[in-house]
């Protein structure tokens, strides 16, 4: 025992260890113990031996019991201790045991303390980043119906896929671009896409960063005959609404004067949206939060969401069905306004070098509608240092967005008289006829962009001075902070990385609350005056009895006058 | 980022879309250590890149033995010629406040402190100078702004010795997964201004060898920072919506970490509209 019996807490039974009793040294000695001397025949305090069995076993029942006290503090008894020792020691037999008796000791003390099976145990946690590794090794196998892809591939002369690596390595060139796997992972995406929808050709559009997830946006034509004409009814449905809405107004505004006056006004017919496959809807978008998720189609964009997306500047929060809340109220979801804030950019940014694309037909060269436009093959690419010297070099192949939120200017106030043939009279509004809005034909060149205050529209460079007849040329929208072009020989593309607003000068200010609605126009009938007074409505009483009585003289008088 | 780990760190940052060209890549990776040894660094970091209208600059910033130090900030046109740049002084952040818009790309460029604002051009012209502003001092303003605002570093990657020198962790080992989650777990690598603010309750639970900076908890306006997982959880990847273009990246529970600013040096002021 390595505590000294001193300082042994535990109350010693009297039979216990006599040789522990003596060291102690307490007094009176009782008959028994060997201080006493007396009934103990030749006995020794330094002999171990009690010559009585009898108290011999007592003596090994004390001690016994003494080394299986539990210990207040751990829990553990000496005894178990001893023999797990023991056990360990036999068991594994290691050298110069008595050397390293006492880390023996504390590692078997140790081992008490490991839960050796708890029924609980811990769910492994799974970290996110497995299952995202699940998706995206989805993306690597490869779909069956290998023999369909190929019948596709022979009826139609280009590739559906565009070659979304050959377009990543040119804009690494200027230092724009995602790493090299996630542009791999969502080239594999877009072919997921096309395998899934009826695609007839499909670009990788860019990124637009989120809050909380960030979205990929893929810009595709839909095969023709393939679009959803779910759309068209619902135009439909508005319009016949709100001819009944008018009809019952008018009817009510005549019999019903009891109940509370219906307010007249009649809200601007909303501008219709461009039909699908021409203007800001010339294209069909796909996002996707992460190459390996599913894509998501955006609706087409109506006129009043580009007008209120013009007006509000939100950060996305990278889930489609969250609401935008902002003054003026947006009409829609973020999937809208995503798709307001694409179809903007794209118009105000996508570039092609000047007479790459040409129009279809000279004719139409003239018309304010040219909207298509065809390939050049007799294009001849300038040199890499022309395209950036001048900005004439480039030319936009998306019309403009006008001030209505349309490519293609409509008179609003012309459509809707065709469908309300009851109203005519009250719809010619004379001093309301709106201009027509022009703008800037189809393709024109960046260098006839405005520049906001000192700074240009665009900042063109070259993507290495070093090495100059394999450098690309690259240009960058200051209006679109993350709009970016390359062109090198005939190849050309625009990309956007960015969180999908334009660059102001000035601070952002929303729109201020419109000013209170006029009142009901006054008039003499609901002016307020005061009553007369009791005096007052004597007079003018005296007053018109005198006025009575002149004028019964006068036909008195004049009476007479016609006898004679 | 730390210069040795700058080709690693852009494929981390690249989820942006802004990065560098291999030409300046390895440009750099030349540059960089040559840097170290003329100017006697103990590290190198890149800061980033400011895009001018007509150029941009790169910016590489060194650090001595205390890394809580003033640090020294070095930019070039072209990541090969460096020069050095001058600490940033009050006139010169007051004065770059008033200035808005575009860098013009040319450090010589002077921007005429009368058309921007009256008032400041006076007081400049009191104090016996000429009312412009030099593009390069709006460059070292604009720089000390960022990092005063949001250069951040991860808890327990840095910590203050006794004697109040600022040393790497090396026992960090990174953070978890579910701290890295929690803007708590990252620092401003500046001077602290709301650490005193704190109640004494608070204190007792610091650590003052790791907590001695501020956390970006409490960063007004709230909701300024956009945390993401991305590659599955594998990167964190912190961006500013305060300046745009500054990001940051941690991989969790590796030593990696690191901040770089890709923009175009200009304040966010539209924040709380767009939240």
């Amino acid at each position: 025992m390595d505590r000294p019996p001193e300082l042994d807490p535990s109350q010693e039974p009297e039979g216990a260890d006599l040789q522990d009793a003596y060291e102690r040294g307490h007094g009176p000695y009782q008959p028994h113990e060997p201080g006493y001397g007396l009934d103990q025949p030749g006995y020794n305090p330094y002999e171990d031996e009690i010559p009585d069995p009898q108290a011999r076993m007592l003596a090994v029942k004390n001690a016994k019991a003494y080394l299986l006290k539990t210990s207040t503090k751990s829990g553990l008894n000496l005894y178990d201790h001893f023999a797990n020792i023991l056990t360990k020691i036999l068991d594994e037999q290691p050298t110069n045991t008595v050397d390293i008796i006492e880390n023996i000791s504390k590692d078997v003390k140790w081992a008490q303390f490991r839960k050796k099976m708890d029924t609980l145990r811990d769910e492994p946690l799974i970290p996110p980043t497995f299952e995202a590794a699940e998706k995206c090794k989805a993306l690597f196998v490869k779909q069956g119906g290998e023999e369909e892809h190929e019948g596709v591939e022979e009826e139609m002369g280009r590739p559906a896929l565009p070659n979304v690596m050959e377009v990543a390595f040119y804009f690494e060139q200027a230092g724009i671009g995602l790493n090299k796997d996630e542009s791999y992972y969502i080239f594999l995406a877009l072919k997921n896409l096309i395998d899934v929808q009826p695609i007839q050709t499909c670009r990788f559009w860019g990124k637009i960063l989120g809050l909380e997830m960030n979205y990929i946006i893929a810009e595709v034509q839909l095969r023709e005959g393939e679009e959803e004409e779910e759309t068209g009814e619902e135009g439909e449905g508005t319009t016949a609404e709100e001819e009944k809405e008018t009809g019952e107004d008018g009817e009510e505004d005549e019999e019903k004067e009891a109940g509370p006056p219906k307010s007249t006004y009649k809200p601007p017919p909303p501008i219709p949206k461009e039909p699908n496959g021409t203007g800001t809807n010339k294209y069909v978008y796909f996002v996707c939060n992460e190459p390996g998720k599913p894509w998501v189609k955006l609706p087409p964009v109506t006129p009043t969401q580009i007008v209120c997306a013009r007006k509000i500047k939100k950060f996305f929060t990278g889930w489609l069905d969250a609401p935008i809340v902002s003054f003026p109220p947006f009409p829609g979801n973020e999937a809208n306004y995503l798709r307001a804030q694409i179809a903007r950019i794209s118009a105000g940014t996508h570039v092609s070098p000047t007479g790459f694309y040409q129009f279809a037909d000279e004719e139409e060269e003239e018309e304010e509608g040219a909207d298509t436009y065809e390939e050049n093959p007799d294009f001849e690419p300038p040199p890499v240092a022309e395209m950036v010297e001048s900005l004439a070099t480039w030319a936009h192949h998306v019309k403009g967005i006008l001030k209505q939120g349309r490519c293609v200017w409509i008179n609003p106030v012309q459509k809707s008289e065709e469908n309300e043939e009851d109203d005519e009279e009250e719809e010619e509004e004379e001093g309301e006829e709106q201009q027509e809005e022009r703008g800037p034909p189809l393709l024109t060149l960046i260098s006839e962009d405005e520049g906001m205050k000192d700074i240009p529209a665009w900042t063109t460079q070259a993507s290495t001075n070093l090495i100059p007849e394999y450098s690309v040329a690259i240009l960058q929208s200051n209006r679109w902070p993350g709009a970016y072009a390359f062109a090198s020989g005939g190849k050309f593309e625009n990309i956007y990385f960015g969180w999908g607003h334009k660059y102001s000068p000035e601070s952002y200010t929303p729109e201020l609350p419109p000013p209170a609605e006029a009142e009901f126009p006054g008039g003499p009938e609901i002016t307020e005056t005061v009553d007369p007074t009791v005096e007052e409505e004597m007079a003018f009483k005296i007053a018109q009895e005198e006025a009575l009585a002149e004028a019964e003289e006068e036909e008195e008088e004049e009476e007479e006058g016609e006898d004679d | 980022m730390e210069a040795l780990s700058v080709p690693a760190a852009l494929e981390l940052v690249a989820g942006g879309g802004a990065g560098l060209s291999p030409e300046r890549r390895a440009a750099l990776g030349t540059s960089l250590p040559l840097l170290q040894r003329d100017y006697r660094f103990e590290r190198v970091w890149f800061w980033g890149c400011i895009q001018g209208v007509r150029g941009a600059y790169y910016i590489a910033e060194g650090l001595g033995p205390d890394r809580a130090a003033p640090r020294s900030r070095l930019y070039s046109l072209n990541c090969v010629d460096w020069s050095l740049l001058t600490p940033a002084t009050k006139e010169m952040l007051a004065l770059a406040e008033q200035v808005k818009g575009r860098f013009q790309g040319d450090p010589s460029f002077e921007y005429h402190l009368a058309e921007i604002n009256a008032e400041a051009a006076a007081s400049v012209i009191e104090s016996g100078k000429e009312p412009v502003m030099k593009e390069e001092a709006r460059l070292i303003a604009t720089i000390e702004q960022i990092d005063r605002a949001v250069g951040i570093v991860p808890r327990g990657a840095f910590v203050k010795t006794p004697l109040g020198s600022v040393h790497e962790n090396r026992h960090f080992e990174g953070l978890s997964l579910v701290e890295a989650k929690k803007l708590s777990s990252y620092f401003h690598f500046t001077d602290p201004v709301n650490l005193k603010n704190k109640t004494l309750l608070e204190k007792a639970n610091l650590d003052p060898s790791t907590d001695f900076l501020d956390s970006l908890e409490h960063d007004i306006p709230r909701g300024s920072w956009s945390i993401q997982l991305e590659k599955g959880g594998t990167v964190v990847v912190l961006r500013s919506l305060l300046w745009l273009g500054l990001t940051f990246y941690h991989v969790p529970m590796t030593k990696q970490f690191g901040y770089v600013y890709f923009g175009t040096g200009e304040k966010n002021l539209d924040l709380p509209f767009m939240l």
